[in-house]
């Protein structure tokens, strides 16, 4: 899967079984937009796998923050790290301990949440807009619209939107960025919580120069790539990875196309379809009234029904 | 249609007060909602335990959850009743808009015998498969929300489907109406329904366009977890053609059923036209399947799709390509040449089971392909959709044995009074 095929795609997804010209979009620049379209800064995570000691104070925090069920175990335990976890409706966040082929000694410790896109999956398939980007970044869930259809899970190329299948009024659970937190200018829960600064809250753009700040001066320590700054067109969380991706059940197949741009040339064609549709239905049905009218009167003249 | 009777009819109207009509119209639909025919029959027996057990399961699904019936999880949100009922169903009820366009557009005769009953399955189909939807959403009871404007989602393909299935709806119910205005011996709101009949076709053409590619837009917002032999960003125009035969496809298969099941509702002119209808729809599913390949092949170079072939996906994908789509139509063009009705049926039921097979390839066995468990519906799962299937034959027989969906049928004439006789005559009069 390839950039210029993606954006075959988009071409061939606008001709909605018509338009072959169907407006697609000119390949996208390598820069990434770091404002929302207000023009306010996007805020923004910043997780340096090479910082993260997986003590779980995130998790904990999470969990407090979001009033989430407590989970069996204590959140000081390692036993949870036998195993990779996925996030839940119960879990916003989950903390993923991989082996580390440099330092074997020494763990890499991955966060797995929501990766809030600059714009997101989730909220471009959702059709009651149940998700929704804020101005500041975060990607939040209004519940009272929820009719609880997936379709974000489908979308989510992360696949972090969790639904409870267990009850009878569900709805779509995951991390919404501390929302209510950020708004009264508080930072999450998670990076007030973090001890060693691995997880770190800021304004993206800053986040990105601190980023590559710390590549530059430790090359030999970081992949040299910053995750999320392109991925499916750039998202509010940022990974400083200590090994590949694929090392750290990081999604490795992502496109950097933002993925509303998938549907977008197909929903273009719409509007088009539903102005040419009916104007060429009805100028054929005269035409064919006409001729059927004619063909009648050649075969017999007074002959009518 | 002689003048005559159908402005004494009229008169008849006239002369009679609202609340008479609306009296009389009542006490028919009531003595018309008995059913005929025996009851005990295998079929009825086996639909029906279908049936009320699936109640039982629907009950259960909405006390206890989802979860409770389904094998659907976090990693599978879309399970059968997605994929089978809603997808591959409405690419079904395809047949409907496609012989509208035939017979109202293109004003083709040939096809007028068969036109009602397509209709009505399509109907029929939309409702009650895009209705088996609201089993498979968390919260049905929200599924206002994008209609009603309090959350309109005009970025999601979702939203587009949702608006579509719903104005469909009253487009189809629409079209069929003058049936059930003739059938409540209405004669005056049937002239009015039918002059509405035209337009509701336009817009329903449209909106089937719209939308049955637009179930197939759905999937373009997963380029990593559909197999790469199934994503395209042609998904949406392959869909909406492969509606069109896989529309014809049901039309036949549904007549191969009808012939058999309602043989004294059908008229004469039926009886007759049969084959050469058959072979019409064959031609037109044949020109379908053309151009679908056609987009295949243009998939299969694009992507490179051939790196895939040697996989067991890959041999999947061939079984669907050679055994359900370049067979069927070999086996149509032999049936053409041959002028054999049966095997055009015979291919019909072929090319049917492609249409199963390509829906459920995209969106439930190529999906996710890649995870170490994966999804399969749960016997529950099946269950209530044999269920929706069964109630929707139920309600589709009830119409075919009272409503003049097959044209002049046969009525049985011995067993009604003297006032019915009054309604046969006209109804055959009408006709």
């Amino acid at each position: 899967m390839t950039i210029s095929r993606r954006n075959f795609l988009k071409a061939a997804g606008a001709a909605g079984g018509v338009l072959l010209t169907g407006g697609a979009p000119a390949v996208r620049a390598a820069q990434v937009p770091q404002t929302s379209a207000g023009g306010i800064e996007f805020n923004g995570m910043l997780i340096d796998t090479t910082k993260c000691i997986g003590c779980r104070a995130c998790e904990e925090a999470c969990n407090e923050a979001n009033h989430l069920p407590k989970p069996k175990g204590s959140f000081s335990s390692e036993a949870v790290f036998e195993e990779t976890r996925d996030t839940s409706t119960g879990a916003f966040t989950v903390v993923n301990r991989f082996p580390n082929a440099k330092n074997p000694d020494q763990p890499i410790f991955v966060r797995k949440q929501c990766m809030h896109c600059n714009q997101p999956a989730c909220a471009s398939a959702c059709l009651c807009r149940a998700m929704e980007k804020t101005k500041e970044a975060a990607v939040i869930y209004h519940k009272d619209r929820c009719m609880g259809c997936r379709y974000c899970m489908v979308a989510c190329p992360f696949d972090i939107p969790k639904f409870e299948y267990g009850s009878p009024t569900p709805f779509v659970w995951k991390c919404i960025f501390c929302n209510e937190r950020q708004k009264r200018g508080e930072q999450p829960a998670c990076s007030e919580a973090c001890p060693t600064g691995a997880t770190l809250f800021g304004k993206k753009r800053d986040l990105l120069e601190i980023a590559r700040t710390r590549i530059y001066t430790e090359p030999d320590k970081y992949v040299h790539k910053i995750y999320g700054e392109h991925e499916v067109g750039g998202t509010g969380w940022l990974f400083l990875m200590g090994a590949p991706e694929e090392k750290l059940g990081l999604k490795t197949n992502l496109p950097t196309t933002p993925y509303p741009e998938l549907t977008s040339g197909f929903l273009y064609g719409v509007p088009l379809v539903f102005v040419l549709w009916p104007s060429l239905l009805i100028g054929l049905n005269y035409l064919i009234k006409d001729s059927k009218v004619s063909e009648k009167k050649e075969v017999s003249h007074d002959e009518r029904d | 249609m002689t003048n005559g009777t159908d402005a004494s009819a009229a008169g008849a109207e006239g002369k009679m007060s609202f609340r008479q009509v609306a009296r009389e119209t009542i006490r028919f639909v009531l003595s018309e909602l008995k059913p005929k025919g025996k009851m005990l029959t295998p079929f009825n027996v086996v639909t029906g335990i279908i049936i009320l057990s699936g109640l039982v399961m629907i009950a259960v699904r909405f006390a206890y959850g989802l979860g409770a019936v389904s094998n659907l999880s976090q990693n599978y949100p879309w399970g059968i009743w997605i994929g089978f009922d809603v997808v591959t169903g409405v690419a079904f009820a395809g047949g409907a808009y496609v012989l509208c366009f035939v017979v109202h557009i293109l004003k083709v005769k040939k096809f007028e015998p068969i036109l009602r009953v397509t209709v009505l399955n399509g109907f029929l189909a939309y409702v009650f498969y895009a209705g088996a939807l609201l089993l498979d959403l968390g919260r049905p009871w929200n599924v206002i929300n994008p209609i009603i404007g309090n959350a309109f989602g005009l970025s999601s393909v979702l939203f587009l489907v949702a608006w579509h299935f719903m104005l469909y709806m009253i487009c189809e119910f629409l079209e069929f109406s003058p049936v059930v205005a003739q059938w409540l011996n209405w004669p005056r709101a049937r002239r009015i329904l039918e002059a509405l009949t035209t337009g509701a076709v336009i817009f329903g053409i449209t909106l089937s366009t719209l939308h049955q590619s637009g179930l197939g837009a759905l999937f373009l917002l997963a380029p990593t977890k559909i197999h790469p032999l199934w994503y395209s960003g042609n998904i949406p125009v392959m869909f909406f053609v492969s509606s069109v035969f896989a529309g014809l496809s049901m039309v036949m298969i549904e007549s191969f059923f009808t012939q058999k099941a309602f043989r004294d509702r059908i008229g004469h002119d039926l009886h007759a036209a049969h084959d050469g209808i058959l072979l019409g729809l064959g031609k037109g599913a044949v020109g379908a399947l053309f151009a679908y390949i056609f987009l295949k092949l243009i998939d299969f170079v694009h992507y490179k799709q051939w790196v895939y072939l040697d996989t067991p996906m890959g041999y999947w994908y061939l079984f669907e390509i050679v055994g359900f789509v370049f067979l069927p139509t070999a086996l149509f063009l032999k049936a053409i040449r041959k002028r054999s009705a049966k095997l055009v049926q015979f291919t019909a039921f072929l090319t049917a089971a492609g249409v199963i097979l390509n829906r459920l390839n995209v969106s439930v066995i190529g999906f996710k392909w890649y995870e170490p468990v994966r999804y399969y519906p749960s016997v529950m799962e099946i269950w209530i959709t044999l269920a929706i299937i069964s109630m929707e034959l139920w309600v589709f027989r009830w119409v075919i044995l009272r409503m003049p969906v097959f044209g002049e049928a046969h009525e049985v004439v011995e067993e009604k009074t003297a006032e019915d006789m009054e309604v046969v005559t006209w109804k055959a009069s009408v006709l």
